[in-house]
């Protein structure tokens, strides 16, 4: 191991340990290390943007004699909304970055509808489309299967149910959405399991560096 | 290899090449009937050859394993002529088809295979305009979210404590309709704090959201009557990395201790950080967010947390104009008919497995089998 490798090693340790520190109380090391993670990973942000967007999407475009003409007209619109963004700096005139603003979140609004009907809401109605009775050879499976369809048709349904907003949850509609939510909470439950276990893959992975990588107590 | 050598490779018959339909272009689909040989256990596959003119040269543009009869050649210049010709592929010897073209590759207006998203995009769209006229001439119903009094009860008491308000949108961008939502959440926390005098704290992930949020609370606070509260300060960026955000929000939860924590966003992996911290300090917390990995543990840290379509619902019941309203009615009676569709679907697929199995008929099966396979969202 290299000069650089080694101090590489003990300042991803130390960092961490001082991250780790939090878990006891704020204290100076977790202060600094974190105004060092906040700062390193804005400015480091900051470079990642500018080569993977402004560089070579605007400016490499822009000045590059192969591209079409009438594309470099349209690479005047974000510039222009750029600019207008940091209008924001001068108080006279912040109010013209509103309109990039407004075009951000009217843009997002109407993408996202066709986005939520075509990733979310077709695919579920259409996985949730199925007879209540399975036939099979095996009367038990057959029993089994269709107590399950039952089991998600009611579920589905009564999930919906509790996302109603139009009438207030009162006599059938309030037992159903109650049964809706008891529906949502185990669903809830199993995926805080899951993603616990994947947490705990990650500390694991973060222990090991420091036993292994930097102590070296471990293989 | 022997019994190859002997009888001979047979070609795939009827080969065709035509411009892939619905799609934005710079693809043809080639198609063809599989080769009798398939049945020898030598034979491999399908080479597909690409020529700029019917004498050639070919070159190959794809494989496919033996029992498939199509591919689609992904790399092809819109409004340029080509040729293929699908060679049969088995151990040493392989045999070509008659050579198909030219065909031309072009970008289609419209993607047939998308017919179902148009027609449920027009509707929702229909429902949601309706209610929006609706809701301009009358007061329409929405029900209570719970929680919702809490925001109010939140704020007062973070008052009452002498500590400020923390409000995150968690890692969404403005372009997230879920931080639309939160804005608007974001303006009755804004204006209520502005009411008693108490600071609010928003740190940002995203330079946009921190911009409209800089907006939003000035506006609140301007419609409270004390501008003068209004801190630009407050309302700040800290990085677009996610756990130097986490890190970063630690770091004033735990140097500032807001009376009141709201979660209000797009949340990933660093929620239960933030919330464990907001808990470790006292804060009363509330959590919103469409993040369904995330909900479990906002509930299992926070106070009070709306779930999914509730931030929406709360956001359209803080501030209850015609577009809000209007949207959330309109939404609801998209729901309505989603649940009838399923329950009608479930009786008339019950009805057509007991036709089939008591009386030999499948034509009602088939029928629904159609009926769902309409809903299949093509590429």
């Amino acid at each position: 191991m290299n000069f650089f490798d080694l101090f590489g090693t003990w300042l991803a340790a130390g960092l961490t340990v001082a991250i780790l520190s939090f878990l006891y109380r704020d204290n100076p090391l977790y202060k600094f290390a974190e105004h060092i993670y906040v700062g390193a990973s804005a400015a480091f942000w900051v470079v990642i943007f500018w080569y993977s967007d402004v560089k070579p999407m605007l400016i490499d475009r822009a000045l590059d004699p192969q591209y079409p003409l009438g594309e470099k007209l349209i690479l005047l619109i974000p510039t222009i909304f750029g600019i207008m963004m940091l209008l924001r700096w001068f108080p006279k005139v912040a109010w013209i970055s509103r309109w990039p603003i407004a075009f951000t979140v009217g843009m997002a609004a109407g993408l996202a509808l066709t986005a939520t009907v075509q990733g979310y809401i077709v695919p579920q109605i259409k996985a949730t489309l199925f007879p209540v009775v399975v036939i099979t050879k095996d009367p038990l499976i057959s029993l089994w299967r269709s107590l399950m369809n039952i089991f998600v048709i009611f579920g589905v349904f009564t999930t919906i149910l509790y996302f109603y907003f139009s009438k207030e949850h009162t006599g059938l509609l309030k037992v159903g959405s109650r049964i809706g939510i008891i529906f949502i909470m185990v669903g809830f439950g199993a995926s805080f399991g899951y993603t616990i276990m994947a947490r705990i893959s990650l500390l694991i992975g973060r222990i090991y560096f420091l036993l292994h990588s930097w102590l070296g107590v471990i293989d | 290899m022997l019994w190859v050598i002997i009888i001979g490779l047979l070609p795939p018959g009827g080969v065709k090449a035509f411009d892939t339909p619905s799609d934005g272009g710079g693809s043809v689909t080639i198609r063809w009937e599989l080769s009798p040989s398939e049945t020898l256990s030598q034979f491999l596959g399908y080479r597909i050859l690409r020529g700029e003119s019917e004498a050639g040269p070919f070159e190959e543009v794809g494989y496919v394993i033996k029992g498939r009869g199509e591919y689609q050649d992904r790399s092809t210049e819109d409004g340029k002529s080509y040729y293929y010709l699908v060679v049969g592929v088995a151990v040493g010897d392989s045999v070509a088809s008659s050579v198909v073209g030219p065909v031309i590759s072009s970008a289609q207006w419209f993607n047939a295979n998308r017919l179902n998203v148009l027609i449920f995009t027009f509707l929702i769209s229909l429902f949601v305009l309706l209610y929006i006229r609706r809701a301009k001439r009358e007061r329409l119903f929405i029900r209570k979210i719970p929680g919702l009094d809490a925001i109010e009860d939140a704020v007062g008491r973070s008052t009452e404590m002498g500590r400020p308000i923390l409000y995150s949108f968690g890692l969404g961008l403005l372009s997230d309709v879920v931080t639309i939502a939160s804005l608007s959440i974001l303006s009755r926390v804004a204006k209520k704090a502005a009411e008693y005098g108490t600071r609010l704290i928003v740190p940002n992930y995203d330079p946009l959201v921190m911009t409209a949020a800089q907006e939003t609370v000035k506006q609140a606070f301007t419609e409270a009557g004390r501008p003068d509260l209004y801190n630009e300060g407050d309302i700040t960026f800290l990085t677009q990395d996610q756990f130097g955000y986490a890190a970063g929000v630690d770091g004033i939860i735990v140097r500032e201790k807001p009376g009141t924590c709201f979660w209000q966003g797009y949340f990933f992996a660093e929620s239960l950080i933030l919330a464990e911290t907001g808990h470790s300090v006292g804060a009363i917390q509330i959590a919103g967010t469409i993040a369904v990995t995330q909900l479990p543990f906002f509930i299992a840290a926070c106070d009070y947390v709306l779930i999914g379509e509730e931030m929406y619902a709360a956001s359209a019941y803080l501030r209850p104009e015609p577009q809000m309203v209007g949207s959330l009615k309109g939404e609801d009676i998209a729901k309505a008919l989603i649940m009838a569709l399923i329950i009608f679907s479930a009786l008339w697929g019950t009805v057509g497995v007991l036709l089939n199995q008591w009386m030999g008929s499948s034509t009602l099966l088939d029928a629904f089998h159609s009926f769902v396979n309409w809903f299949t969202v093509g590429e």
